[in-house]
């Protein structure tokens, strides 16, 4: 994958958000010019378009191991999620979630009146209150691959076949947004019905996702309108998001495995530096439960608020817990499932790697962090 | 508003400005007070005047320190002014708290009061605003030396008409913003009667009677004892000789004594929680007391245990209101009624 981003910022909050890649921006540009084409159309202009789809579906259906018409494009992860539960589930219990997905899944089993099942101290989904929660009424559970938050991962094969065996007419969906870039979801989610996946985590634009719902799946569509995506979503297709999000994923899969290589290298120093540099800090998430790009940091004595603002003026960018509607920070939903309590939630920051992280990303990081933990533990 | 032109005002003598909005109430949904319109405001603003702005979240303390207290004085029969509070604990202290240990010498707000230095090394002295009619200086009247020394008030020096010709001039998006309430968390409930229905979710509202003073009998009664506040005359209807008013709330026994206006008067007034800005004044010392935001200061003697008035009998004040004490125009210690 080649890199666009080039700027002086140590930013550490890839799982928010990260580049787009030059493959993504190439790809894109000639549908926002000459290529203006509605797929929906029936003249050369529309068909232009239509082909650049399913071109798109085509490519984007191999990385995700599905046939093309068992991707539905969406716009992001959150409709995605939303399409999943509320496209299947309804009523008291016919959902089921974890307790650290992210809310673009877990207000909506809630919404639909489903329950949340408790995890660990690491975040990791309770497979014995799952299986006592499965009964005949559950029609979905959502178990998400990777935490946006901690990084932790789930062990999703397990959930699959207990929901196989004590819930034989419920579908498994799991949101992979954080996970596309680092894991290979499509070999992950072989077994799994409906998979979630947005574009602008893996070096695609803004406001485009798909979500992939096996034929076995039917969805109800959660918005009513024309019969674009099979009458699954309605709405003209956003084709230059879906062409750049599409050339993202090829470029994420082909660069996996280096990028991979490269992020835990620099996770690797990253963490151990901060470690060894600033006492008091603790990973929420201990290593081998997590990929490597997301790293959960308590700091004893330091306000996250706190810290993200010194961090900021220092020229770091990281992240923590999650923000309400004020851009005020909430304590993590994440960490309160994971027994932490407010105090201790309010003391966590995120720092996340993506594809465009540098080595010089880390040394800014190295040089900032502890200075800015100093200054607010004085 | 105010604090936008605060701003820009420390913008334009050089200073190093960054713009924050504390986060109270309205929890992860937001309303009202503090709500997401409020912060985008704030936001705006501080785009147009080229500086950064963060939102802190305090709603925890806010809880904890401003709204509890509110809810417990009131099931004691008590008013208490959670303005004054929210000062005392999340603006003055949390807020400034967190503004020197990010690096930053001083919170400005857009309050009308001002702070004069007597000669460079002297200690801060809170004045009343220059705008009589706007002047703050009351629900600031809590702040001691160490909280002034790092307080600055830019707006205190002008009228609100000026303030506003200021935001205006600057294109300030919060130029036509109206005056924020006097309790946010209670304002921002809906329909009527925002406190009834407010305090009723969270406390039980008892209906208690009213006792004539001067006869002893029951006069009446009121729907929610916890709701009346002493000298209040709305809705205790009237007797043969005029309007009643609230003398004294117990809520214990769910009775308000009432009488007339001339019984609401007294000689003395109780303090307790007595802050001062710089030392105490002793016991006999003349100074002015008021005992609302825009009340009229009265000229009172320090006592043991509070203030007496001189000229004549005042207003009972309110149990949990707080009294500010002024030397002039110069606010030096404050309490709150007993």
């Amino acid at each position: 994958m080649t890199d666009v981003r080039r700027d002086p910022i140590a930013y550490l909050d890839h799982a928010a958000t990260t580049p787009m890649c030059a493959e993504a921006v190439a790809a894109m540009l000639p549908f926002l010019g000459d290529s203006y084409g509605n797929a929906s159309g029936s003249h050369s202009v529309a068909r232009a378009a239509r082909r650049a789809l399913d071109d798109a579906r085509d490519l984007l259906a191999q990385l995700l191991g599905a046939s093309p018409g068992e991707v539905v494009f969406t716009s992001g992860g959150t409709e995605s999620d939303n399409l999943a539960v509320f496209g299947v589930a309804d009523g008291p219990g016919a959902a089921l979630c974890s307790a650290v997905e992210h809310p673009a899944v877990l207000k909506a089993c809630l919404a639909v009146g489903g329950g949340v099942v408790a995890v660990d101290r690491r975040g990791v989904v309770d497979l014995d209150v799952l299986a006592d929660l499965l009964d005949e009424r559950v029609r979905l559970v959502s178990v998400m691959l990777v935490n946006n938050e901690t990084g932790v991962r789930q062990p999703l094969e397990s959930v699959v076949s207990l929901v196989r065996e004590r819930a034989p007419g419920a579908l498994v969906h799991t949101d992979a947004v954080q996970a596309f870039g680092w894991l290979d979801v499509a070999a992950l989610t072989a077994g799994v019905d409906l998979v979630s996946v947005s574009a602008h985590k893996f070096g695609g634009p803004k406001g485009v996702g798909a979500l992939v719902a096996r034929d076995r799946a039917a969805l109800r569509p959660i918005s009513r309108g024309g019969p674009q995506e099979r009458e699954r979503r309605a709405g003209t297709q956003n084709v230059a998001g879906i062409v750049a999000m599409a050339a993202a994923a090829e470029a994420t899969a082909r660069g996996r495995d280096d990028a991979g290589r490269r992020v835990r290298e620099l996770s690797t120093r990253l963490l151990g530096g901060i470690l060894e540099a600033v006492p008091g800090v603790h990973e929420a998430v201990p290593r081998q439960d997590r990929i490597d790009a997301i790293c959960n940091l308590g700091i004893e004595g330091v306000e996250a608020e706190e810290l993200l603002v010194v961090l900021d003026e220092l020229g770091v960018c990281a992240s923590a817990g999650s923000a309400c509607a004020s851009g005020a920070m909430e304590p993590s939903h994440v960490l309160l499932a994971m027994g932490r309590t407010v105090e201790e939630a309010k003391r966590h920051v995120r720092l996340s790697l993506g594809h465009a992280s540098t080595a010089s990303d880390i040394d800014a990081t190295l040089v900032s962090f502890p200075k800015a933990v100093e200054r607010l533990r004085c | 508003m105010d604090s936008s032109v605060a701003a820009a005002l420390l913008l334009e003598e050089g200073h190093d400005v960054v713009a924050a909005t504390m986060k109270l109430w309205g929890g992860a949904g937001d309303s009202g007070c503090c709500s997401v319109g409020d912060v985008d405001d704030a936001r705006r603003v501080a785009t147009r005047l080229g500086i950064d702005h963060h939102v802190f979240n305090f709603s925890e303390e806010f809880e904890e320190k401003v709204v509890a207290p509110y809810v417990a004085a009131h099931v004691l029969g008590r008013t208490p002014n959670p303005c004054i509070e929210c000062n005392r604990h999340l603006k003055f202290r949390r807020f400034l708290d967190r503004a020197v240990r990010l690096g930053f010498e001083a919170v400005a707000t857009g309050h009308h009061a001002r702070i004069v230095n007597d000669g460079p090394d002297g200690p801060p002295r809170l004045l009343r605003g220059r705008d009589a009619a706007k002047d703050q200086s009351y629900v600031l009247s809590m702040l001691t030396v160490r909280e002034l020394a790092r307080v600055l008030l830019p707006v205190g020096e002008l009228t609100k008409q000026e303030v506003r010709a200021r935001a205006t001039s600057l294109g300030l998006p919060t130029a036509e913003k109206p005056d924020s309430q006097e309790v946010c968390f209670v304002a921002a409930g809906p329909g009527q009667g925002p406190r009834r229905s407010f305090l009723g979710e969270r406390i039980e509202l008892h209906p208690g009677r009213l006792v004539d003073r001067a006869s002893g009998s029951i006069v009446g009664a009121v729907a929610a004892v916890e709701l009346v506040t002493v000298g209040q005359r709305r809705g205790l209807g009237f007797s043969p000789s005029g309007r009643r008013y609230a003398l004294q709330v117990d809520a214990a026994s769910a009775t308000v004594t009432v009488g007339s206006e001339e019984d609401l008067l007294t000689e003395e007034v109780e303090l307790t929680t007595r802050t001062w800005v710089k030392s105490p004044f002793p016991v006999g010392a003349v100074l002015l007391a008021q005992a609302s935001a825009h009340g009229r200061p009265r000229p009172v003697r320090l006592t043991e245990t509070g203030v007496r008035y001189l000229e004549g009998p005042g207003k009972r004040v309110a149990p949990g209101q707080t009294v500010a004490l002024y030397a002039g125009d110069e606010v030096v210690g404050s309490g709150i009624a007993a």
